[in-house]
């Protein structure tokens, strides 16, 4: 399942009602994003996230198909906010459920990796009086290249 | 043909979509962008690193050289940095 919201979201809410009535699931694991303080050693007071509204729904949709494609998952679900944020603030989740853990964990990673570097999001943080586009980390493209096939 | 800009494209090129007819000939990505570099500084301080420009054709990723046609939506942006 996928959603592209505005605000915010109960994880613990989210995750009930994705399993609820399956009784196939041995482990769910989630992961949740948080708008940091701080960014590469410059305060962060706000952050801003832009989308492109359309293609952000389909190509989550993708890489979810693509997850449940590799592992055997029960459910499965990607949220992400876009709009000003606040530190502490959640920014996204994912969610796996399977019966066994190491293909929930795995398909976890697999999703945030991969929606880092294809889901058409950018951050554009605000220290309270300047504004900055955050820059694509290298790191991030290394992380997601693990999982090419 | 629909163009869209995303993030620092958007404010580079002062606009978030625009509908433009290109010449006979652009037929192909990058021909699309060396034409926009025509239209004005926005465009060429946008354009002027396509290392650090990334373009999806008609909501899909794509490469420079992707073919487009008339009544394709074409975006260009930064590289994501979504999660």
């Amino acid at each position: 399942m996928i959603k592209v919201q505005e605000q915010d979201f109960d994880l613990q809410a989210e995750v009930a009602a994705l399993i609820k009535g399956k009784t196939d699931i041995g482990g769910v694991v989630s992961f949740t994003g948080l708008v940091r303080d701080v960014s590469e050693g410059a305060k962060v007071a706000a952050m801003t996230l832009e989308h492109y509204p359309g293609m952000t729904q389909k190509q989550l949709a993708a890489i979810e198909a693509e997850a449940c494609a590799r592992w055997p998952l029960s459910a499965s679900l990607i949220i992400h906010r876009y709009g000003r944020l606040l530190p502490g603030e959640q920014i996204m989740a994912v969610v796996t459920a399977s019966a066994h853990r190491q293909a929930a964990f795995e398909a976890a990673e697999f999703l945030v990796d991969w929606l880092k570097t294809k889901a058409p999001f950018w951050k554009l943080e605000s220290d309270g009086a300047q504004e900055t586009w955050v820059e694509a980390r290298d790191s991030d493209d290394a992380a997601a290249e693990r999982w090419e096939k | 043909m629909k163009l869209l800009y995303f993030a620092w494209v958007r404010s580079r090129i002062g606009m978030a979509a625009e509908d433009i007819a290109p010449p006979d000939g652009v037929n192909n990505v990058t021909a699309l962008v060396e034409w926009l570099r025509t239209r004005g500084p926005g465009y060429m301080l946008a354009f002027a690193d396509l290392e650090v420009v990334r373009v999806a054709v008609n909501q899909e990723h794509a490469d420079f050289d992707a073919a487009i046609k008339p009544g394709d939506e074409i975006a260009f942006f930064p590289p994501v940095t979504g999660g």
